[in-house]
């Protein structure tokens, strides 16, 4: 079910399954289709060399991920550390919208609960790093369960805006309490140390946000082949018939609200450790709009689209930026609302040609592509 | 005491104006059942209008506001038909995305079109302030109350006796059955939109004539997103009630508490009445049948 198209079934299930039914009969007559024996082929003698062909796809990515520190400059870990930021934060949000089927417009406030938990813990009560991300973590689960509160009550809509009055809220107090959040200039993050070893560049940050990007990517996987998970995609598809089957909405929203905010408060966590300053303005309503269009460019309710929106997302604004400079200093200053109405453009365009995302696109064309190799042989 | 009173009606003008805002959310909502996120934005979009006719283009307002108008009005019916009807018979969800996606567009688009410093708009009203007894009201927002007021009424009538309003509010009531009797059901949505447009370009000039004019004056759009949950999404008269509840409480807290805690009381408000009272004060509590 994690299809293009899956997250939005409520309104044409019936009519697609009904239009569907009668092809499917039909066809049990027809000779079967080259490419369904060669699947079959592949599903009966080729077990074993494709969990070997995972395996080593597998080693050849930890290979290259543990390698980048090795060749790249600054600038490429500077990128990579901030492609690894918006992975863990888009598989959050991609949680809750993508296979939950709830939508958050306060992605952004949590990821900022995440960072300013970090400063905290570990100016106040100087706790290691391998503590503070964590309890930032936690801490940010707990905002977005009272957030989720509210869904006792109501889905959908009203979900919807409850989120974006969090986002206001949050803001609101990273603004205003400035015993704990330093205020309008916000509060410095002294740098992350494990042991004697101080990590303080992007070299030294590398190698922890890419383990906790993989393992948040694993971890999303698995879970949806847990009941928790399953449980998500079946409220998604027809919260009603979910109910009937056992599945209580309301304890599963709130674990889903939990669960994608414990992601942002992670990716806010490391923010706070990469940037070393944390102010109201790096969680603004923009940051939010800017996850929203990573999942929905990338592709909801897949974690491949979470790793193609994420590398939409670090690419655009720099090539942006990169466009922007040939015109001079004139259009530098024109670069934010130009980013602004791309990301508004794309997030639109997408969800009416292309509600799979990029991961759609990726999956129909190698399908078509094992559709003709097969056709051939 | 004085004081209290003077902030009080201060508020409720500025109240009022959020039931003109109200008043276009909740017309989409009832036609199509969708939130239009992006409604402040398109309010900004008319305020930069009526700021480029009579401003830019040196226009009488007489003249500059029924331009401005009719432009919102044209961006409405554009976005109904090329952004939500395509995206007819998908889920809430998608509809609350797209319209977030389009409000993207419409800020960054207006800084892209007039940049992002702030203007200001050529005064509508006459600027001496309203003297009531010993209490002064500023002139913009008293008269800017009263002009949203008053395009509340000549809209509820509209709907109440023109035969276009009677189609629009069939189609919002019962759209299998308005479209049985022949009513044209997207076209309904179109006009729904330009409507809603239209007051949304009005709330905009007056909005951009008590404070001056920028590129996140579309934020107050979603602070009268928590005007319009208090009403009810799909009361007409919630809107206005709401709006000035909302609006005396924003200048009651802002004069005791400081300013920075008006623009976090609709948002608190909201939270409130989504735990306690979802469809709002005058909604209609939704059933749902399966």
């Amino acid at each position: 079910m994690t299809g293009p198209g899956a997250t939005d079934t409520s309104a044409n299930v019936p009519s697609r399954s009904g239009r569907a039914e009668p092809r499917r009969r039909g066809q049990v007559d027809a000779a079967p289709h080259p490419a369904a024996l060669h699947s079959a082929a592949a599903a009966a003698g080729g077990g074993h060399a494709a969990a070997a062909r995972r395996a080593g796809g597998a080693a050849l990515a930890v290979a290259v991920l543990v390698a980048v520190p090795l060749f790249g400059n600054s600038y490429h870990l500077h990128m990579a550390c901030l492609f690894g930021i918006i992975v863990i934060s888009a598989m959050g949000l991609n949680l809750l919208t993508g296979y939950a089927g709830l939508i958050s417009l306060g992605h952004a406030a949590f990821m900022g609960v995440g960072a300013y938990g970090v400063a905290w813990f570990s100016s106040r009560l100087g706790l290691p790093f391998y503590l503070c991300l964590p309890l930032a973590g936690l801490l940010a689960a707990g905002a977005g369960m009272v957030t989720g509160l509210p869904s006792l009550r109501i889905k959908g809509l009203y979900l919807a805006i409850a989120t974006l009055a969090a986002q206001f809220i949050l803001g609101f107090v990273f603004n205003e309490w400035e015993s704990v959040t330093g205020g309008r200039g916000g509060t410095n993050v002294a740098p992350a140390q494990v042991g004697g070893l101080l990590l303080s560049t992007e070299r030294e940050m590398y190698y922890p946000i890419a383990a906790v990007a993989v393992a948040s990517l694993l971890a999303a996987r698995n879970l949806f082949r847990t009941r928790v998970g399953r449980a998500f995609m079946a409220m998604r598809d027809r919260d009603s018939a979910a109910e009937v089957l056992g599945v209580d909405p309301r304890r599963y929203q709130l674990v889903a609200f939990g669960v994608s905010s414990f992601f942002a408060g992670i990716a806010g966590g490391f923010m706070a450790y990469f940037y070393k300053v944390v102010t109201p303005g790096q969680f603004s309503f923009q940051l939010s709009l800017f996850y929203l269009t990573a999942i929905v460019v990338g592709g909801m309710g897949t974690v491949q689209g979470v790793l193609l929106g994420a590398i939409f997302m670090t690419a655009t604004p720099s090539a942006l930026a990169a466009v922007a400079g040939v015109f001079g200093p004139l259009a530098a200053g024109l670069l934010a609302p130009l980013r602004e109405v791309l990301f508004g453009l794309l997030i639109v365009l997408f969800l009416i040609f292309e509600p799979g995302g990029l991961a759609g696109i990726i999956g129909r064309t190698r399908k078509r592509i094992m559709l003709i190799t097969a056709a051939k042989e | 005491m004085e004081f209290l009173l003077e902030i009080s009606l201060v508020g409720l003008a500025v109240g009022g104006v959020y039931g003109l805002i109200g008043l276009g959310y909740v017309i989409v909502y009832r036609a199509t059942r969708i939130v239009n996120f992006a409604h402040g934005n398109i309010m900004m979009f008319g305020a930069y209008c009526y700021f480029t006719g009579a401003a830019v283009l040196d226009l009488p307002w007489w003249a500059a506001l029924p331009l401005a108008v009719t432009a919102t009005a044209l961006l409405g019916t554009a976005v109904e038909r090329l952004l939500l009807r395509p995206l007819e018979g998908r889920s809430q969800t998608v509809a609350v995305m797209a319209t977030f996606g389009l409000a993207a567009v419409l800020h960054g688009l207006v800084q892209l079109l007039w940049s992002a410093r702030d203007v200001f708009m050529p005064p509508i009203f006459a600027q001496q302030p309203i003297v009531l007894g010993a209490m002064y009201i500023p002139a913009n927002t008293g008269y800017g109350a009263l002009l949203a007021l008053a395009a509340v009424g000549v809209f509820l009538v509209l709907f109440r006796v023109t035969n276009l309003g009677l189609a629009m509010r069939a189609t919002a009531s019962d759209q299998v059955a308005a479209s049985s009797l022949g009513i044209n059901v997207p076209a309904m949505f179109n006009v729904t939109w330009a409507c809603a447009a239209a007051t949304a370009a009005l709330a905009g000039v007056v909005v951009g004539s008590i404070t001056t004019l920028n590129p996140n004056m579309g934020r107050i759009g979603l602070s009268v997103l928590a005007v319009v949950i208090l009403g009810g999404l799909d009361s007409l008269a919630g809107a206005i009630l709401a709006g000035l509840i909302v609006g005396w409480l924003e200048a009651v807290t802002g004069f005791y508490l400081g300013a920075s805690y008006k623009d976090v009381v609709p948002f608190l408000v909201l939270l409130t009445i989504l735990m306690v009272r979802p469809h709002g004060l005058l909604g209609a509590p939704r059933v749902e049948r399966l």
